[in-house]
Formats: C-alpha cells, structure tokens, sequence
C-alpha cells in the first residue's frame, strides 16, 4: 500500500472535514471501549490474565528462532510447505507463484492486514489474478477501492448508507436492482454475492492470527466464518503470516484468545475459532489439497533484543486505537499507512521508515489511555517517545521546534535568569490581558488561539516572587 | 522493640510548584502550601527548581531532559516528600526520571530516591497523610476532569473526589468521559492543533451537558486548555484547579476570567 503518512496533517485535515466519518467514529468511540469495559469486569481474572499474555509474547519472542523451525518442522511433517519471506517483496513473489503453480484466476483472501502490508490484491490484480475479500468489511472498501481503516474493522469509516450505495451500485449488474437500506438485508445480499466467488476461487488465502509451533497450526478468529470457507473449500490454502505471530503451546494461544476478543469487540470469544493444521487428510472430507505457510519479517527481525521489541507483542485486537482520543478523532485513514492508531503510530515508523512516517509518533498526547487497554501491556507511549528520541537524535524534528527547544533548555537550566524572563512575561500577559482575563490571540501562539482564547495571569507576580517578597512565610491570596 | 505499622507520615515536604502555577496561576501554589500545612506538614519552596523537563522529554529531547532532570534532583535533595500541584508533573519525578540514568548507576540511584519521595498533591494528602476532609466553602455544582498522568500514572481518582465532598455548598456532578484526554498533551496542542481542538471541543461538549458550573482538574495545562476551549465557545463555567477549592481559595478570579475592579484581595 502507498503510504501517505508524510502527509498526515493534510489528512488529518481532510478527515477531521469529513461528516460522515465524523459520524462514523462518534459511534466507534463509545461503542468498543464500553464494551470491552464490560467483558473485562465480566472475568476477575482479566488482569492476571492480560499478564500471562504478556509473559507469553515475551517468552516467544526471546525464543523466536527456537519457536519458528519448531513451527516449520511440524507443518513439513503434515504435508504442508514454510516459505520464508525476508520482505514485502519475497513474498508477494512467493505468494504470485504459489497461484501461478496452480493456474488461478481468483483468489479468495480472508481479511489479512499483512495482505494489505505486502500490497498483495495489487500484486495479484497486475499478474491478472483476482483477489475476492471475503470478510464483508474487507469486501465493501475493496469495492470502493479504500484501504482499511481499521485493524478489525477495515470499513469502520463508512455509514450503513455509504454501503447501501457502493451495493446498489456495484450489485446492479448482477442483478440486484434494488437498493436496499437495512442493515440484514445488505449482509444477505454480500452473502449471496461471495457464495459463489468462494465456490469458484482456486487458491484460498487468510492470515493468521496465532501460529501454533507445537501443533504447526495456524489459528484464526472471525465473526462471520469467511476464513473457514476460504480455507476449505478451494484446493490450495495459503497462510500469510509475520514471524511475531508464533506461539509456543496450544495452551498459550487459550490464554491469548481470552483476552483476544474481550479487547477486540468486548466478546466472550469471536463466533469462529479455526485450527488449520496442514492439508487435507486421506480420510478427511474436505480441505485443500496443498497447504503453504508464508513467513515475512519484513523489518521485524531487526525490532529484537532492542528497546523497541515490545512492539511486536501486539496480537491485532485494535483495543488501542478504540481508546485512542487521537484515533477517534481523525479515524484511520489518517495515518496514511496499513496500521493505525497508536500501534500504528510505533510500527509504521519501523516498516516503512521514520522520514516518511514522523508524525505519526508524535500526534499523540501520551494520554496513556492505549497502554491502559492493551491485552499484551505495550508500553505503547514509551515506544512512542522513543521514535520521538529518534528523530531528535537524526534531526528530523522541525527545526522551529529545535530551536525554541534549545532555548528554553538553555533558559531552565538557569534559575535566577529564568526567574527574571517569567516574572517578565507574567508582568507583560498580566498587565495587557488584565481587562478581558485572557487573550483571544496572542503573538507566537497562533496555534494555541485560532481555537481557543489564552488565559492572563492575575496581578501579584510569579508564585516565586510572591513567596520571596513575604520571605517564604504564608501568604493568603 | 521495633514497630511494623507504617511509618509516621513525612512532614518537611518540599513543595515542587510546576512552571505554568509560578506563571499562570500563583493561588494554587498558596493553595498547596495551606493543605499541605494544615495537615500538619512544613512546607519549603526549594529556590533552584524550575521545571520538571516534560517539554524536552516528550519531544525526543534527552540530552536537554537529564541535564534538567539533574538539576531539580539537586533541588530537592533532602526532602521527605517533594509535592506536586499536578499529576503531570508528579508523574515526570516518579516515574519517568529513573530511566533517564539507565547509563549512570549514581544519578540513577538518585533519581530513584527521589522517584519514591515524590507525590501528586491530592495523593498526597489522601493516600499519605491519611486526610479525609477540608474546612472549605464553595457555593456551585462542579465536574471533575480526571488528567491523564495523574489518572493513570499515579492513580489518582478516588482522593480529590473524597475531599470535595467534604466542601460545603458544593456538588459534584460526573461527565460521561472525565478519563478522555482534554487534548492538551503539552506541545502536542500547538503542534496538532486540529486535533487538539477536536479533543477540547468534545471535552467542552460533555462539561456543558453536565451543566455544572464550575470545572475542576489537578493539572493547570489541562485547565487552560478547557477553560479557553469553554471561553471561546461563549460558555459560562468558571475553571479552577481543584486546590483552590479544597483550601478555600474559590474567591479569586477563575482561570481566564477578569479580576474584580478593586484587585485580587491580598493579605
């Protein structure tokens, strides 16, 4: 996917203009957090459990290398084939192949959000094969040709009357000549639509949530059992998966998917819970004949042993961005790239480099709000800060803000000086805001009064110059 | 025979003021300074500290964050408790400075020393020195907005809710979301200030629906930030750091609002 991210305050412009994305997130905002503040006063046992989590992603990843030829030996040993993608590029290549091997014209994906970082529908579209999203949210941006603008819920953007239209419009030529307006109907009429697409494809693609290294099972979560038909019904089914996503046990994927879904929507447990372990079995009834498992690193590989190795704990619920006033404000597509949010805001930066994504770390306020939610405890803030730390260091921070940094450093580490310009500008803000109580504009904070006024200091002086003139005794204003 | 119950409760405290009270807003620093007395404490006001380095730190500035970081560590060296007026701030001593000295075994020795001696006010009075109630007057119906370092960083919830309701004449009334940032994020507000306003002016949507008059918080930025937001939208709340209240001091001018004619009325 093109990223625009280097844009982001345009768009951010352009989303914060946009009502029915307005109208969109006002839903999403308080719809996932209240109910995942349910589901999880539901279980006592949340918290301990979202440590487990933790611990487990921790023990993975300090074990990667062990966990992933553990993961590759036992698909080989069912039959199955592990590709190794170092980038984007390999295994688009791989994946192009794989469907070339077999003569496919369709493909199709169940939702995938490393499909969407490898740029994978474009790559199979020029190799003129046609990739068929399956998951309905997936389904409706495709045919808008958006990109998602959530982890979970790729068309979270679009009002129910968006969709109608994109329907009646792209429905029309196959016969649905009715533009339909209830929510039930519109899903019947996809479902009828999709059936066949999945009776025709020839490969069938999903990611994973989870690879199980014990099993070589890959396991995935759906509320709408796309994934089971994508992987079942045509002959060949191909996993597309980054390598943080293996997991040593059956038992650790049980603890990650309690919290999984309770993060995610505030569900017990998503409707579809689905084990694919190798292909189709002499006795088994269905299932595709060949089974590949594509591992991408992508940059990943570089995030380990670092301060920054949390980042790859994250399991995709998308509790971040739910929470995330940011977020809520601009959407998704605002960040310009695959992942948004505050996940997005400490991977992008690492997938497709700083220079093209600075902004996204640094829009965020560090209310904490993430980090208070994450299933896995990233520290999702700090990783934040440390992109910020980063940019500092490589002088990609504006230069207006270097220097009034530089300055102000300057002036803070001398005390009596500092003490000197405050009483100064208190004096100055004081004196000329004294009549309305505060400033509607105010030179050099133009970015503080085009939206709001600015409050003046009362008349007295400084706290400290107060306390220094009554020889540090109390005083009562 | 040596005693297992907690240790008797610090009383030299230090009083960490914070940049925008020295310059903004004096009263909450004598707001303090009268809690933090009358619940028994010796309050002294360190001359050398200045600002704890949020500005620096949180833009990726980390040369600049321990150079200061050091000097108010110097500052307060000493001092059974160092004692913020902001959750922020407070926050910045007792969790953030530590990590700062990962290469410097002494200073981060130092740091963490100070990290387990620093407080947010309302904490403070709460959760140390055992207070559960002011002799304050306040004739109004306010909301609260929890800050976010403070709210998450430091747990402060419960304690400026328990305090107030021992204020005579006042009442509380919740927001809907008063744990949803207000959108200030320090220089986060100037350097996204679309987003900021969209965040403030959701805030300020949720306070008006309250219909309080009044608007507290523990964090002078945060307030600022609302009470312009409030301001400029034509809105009547009057905004004030919950300290002021709490010690008595809801007379003076509300933030961004003009002093009386006569003046600030002064000893």
């Amino acid at each position: 996917m093109q990223s625009t991210a280097h844009d982001f305050k345009d768009n951010v412009g352009t989303a914060l203009a946009d009502p029915n994305l307005q109208d969109s997130l006002a839903k999403l905002k308080v719809g996932f957090s209240e109910r995942r503040r349910q589901a999880a006063e539901r279980l006592p046992e949340f918290e301990a459990l979202r440590d487990c989590a933790r611990d487990i992603k921790n023990h993975a990843l300090a074990n990667l290398d062990f966990y992933l030829e553990e993961f590759e030996r036992k698909v080989i040993a069912l039959g199955g084939h592990v590709h190794w993608a170092p980038t984007a590029d390999d295994a688009r290549r791989i994946i192009g192949d794989l469907c070339k091997s077999v003569g496919a014209r369709t493909v199709a994906k169940s939702k995938s959000m490393v499909a969407e970082e490898i740029a994978l529908n474009e790559h199979l579209e020029a190799l003129g094969i046609a990739p068929i999203e399956t998951d309905l949210g997936e389904y409706i941006i495709q045919l808008r040709h958006e990109p998602p603008s959530h982890i979970i819920a790729p068309a979270v953007h679009l009002t129910k009357d968006q969709v109608a239209d994109t329907f009646f419009e792209h429905h029309a030529p196959l016969g649905f000549t009715k533009r339909l307006t209830e929510r039930n109907d519109l899903v019947a009429e996809a479902r009828h639509v999709l059936r066949q697409k999945f009776l025709d494809a020839d490969v069938g693609l999903t990611g994973a949530n989870f690879l199980v290294a014990e099993t070589g099972s890959s396991m995935l979560v759906t509320n709408e059992g796309n994934a089971d038909l994508s992987n079942t019904l045509p002959k060949m089914h191909i996993v597309l998966a980054s390598i943080e996503k293996v997991i040593p046990t059956l038992e650790d994927a049980a603890v990650l998917l309690r919290v999984l879904a309770r993060s995610a929507t505030g569900q017990e447990s998503s409707a579809y819970t689905t084990l694919n372990t190798g292909p189709k079995r002499a006795d088994d009834l269905d299932g595709p004949s060949a089974y590949h498992v594509v591992l991408l690193d992508n940059g990943r590989s570089s995030v380990l042993g670092t301060k920054m190795q949390d980042m790859l704990r994250c399991i995709r619920c998308g509790a971040c961005m739910n929470h995330c006033p940011v977020y809520g404000a601009i959407g998704g597509h605002a960040y310009g790239w695959v992942y948004p949010g505050p996940i997005g805001a400490v991977l992008t930066p690492q997938l497709i480099g700083v220079e093209e994504a600075g902004d996204l770390p640094n829009a965020s306020t560090f209310c904490g709000r993430c980090e208070s939610v994450c299933p896995v405890r990233i520290p999702l803030p700090g990783l934040m800060r440390h992109w910020r730390e980063r940019e500092f260091e490589r002088h990609l921070t504006p230069r207006a803000v270097r220097q009034g940094l530089a300055l102000w450093s300057w002036l803070v580490r001398r005390p009596k000086l500092y003490r000197w310009a405050t009483q100064m500008a208190n004096r100055l803000l004081s004196m000329f805001g004294r009549a309305e109580g505060r400033y509607r504009s105010l030179p050099l904070a133009g970015g503080w009064t085009r939206f709001r006024d600015f409050p003046a200091p009362p008349a007295g002086g400084t706290f400290h110059a107060q306390w220094a003139r009554h020889g540090g005794a109390r005083v009562r204003p | 025979m040596p005693s297992i119950d907690r240790p008797s409760p610090p009383r030299r405290v230090a009083l960490f003021v914070t940049c925008l009270v020295d310059l903004f807003r004096p009263v909450v620093g004598f707001a303090a300074v009268k809690l933090l007395e009358d619940a028994g404490c010796t309050v002294e006001i360190p001359p050398l500290q200045v600002c704890c380095g949020q500005p620096a730190y949180n833009s990726g500035d980390r040369a600049s964050t321990r150079a200061i970081a050091a000097q108010v560590i110097d500052a307060f060296e000493g001092f059974e408790a160092v004692v913020a007026p902001s959750g922020s701030c407070g926050g910045m001593l007792a969790h953030h400075y530590p990590g700062l000295f990962d290469d410097d075994p002494v200073m981060k020795a130092r740091a963490e020393n100070l990290a387990h001696r620093s407080y947010e006010l309302m904490s403070f009075l709460v959760d140390v020195l055992g207070v559960d109630k002011v002799t304050a007057r306040y004739d109004g119906t306010a909301t609260y907005h929890d800050s976010c370092s403070g709210l998450r960083e430091l747990g402060v919830k419960q304690q400026p809710r328990r305090l107030l309701q021992s204020v005579q004449g006042l009442r509380l009334k919740e927001m809907k979301s008063p744990e949803v940032c207000c959108g200030f994020g320090g220089t986060f507000c100037v350097k996204y200030p679309e987003i900021s306003n969209a965040m403030v002016g959701e805030k300020s949507a949720d306070i008006a629906e309250t219909e309080a008059d009044t608007l507290l918080a523990g964090d002078l930025g945060c307030l600022m930030n609302m009470a312009g937001k409030l301001q400029r939208e034509g809105r009547r709340v009057r905004v004030r750091h919950v300290a002021e209240v709490l010690a008595d001091m809801g007379g003076q001018a509300a933030i961004g609002e003009p002093e009386a004619q006569h003046g600030p009325v002064r000893r």
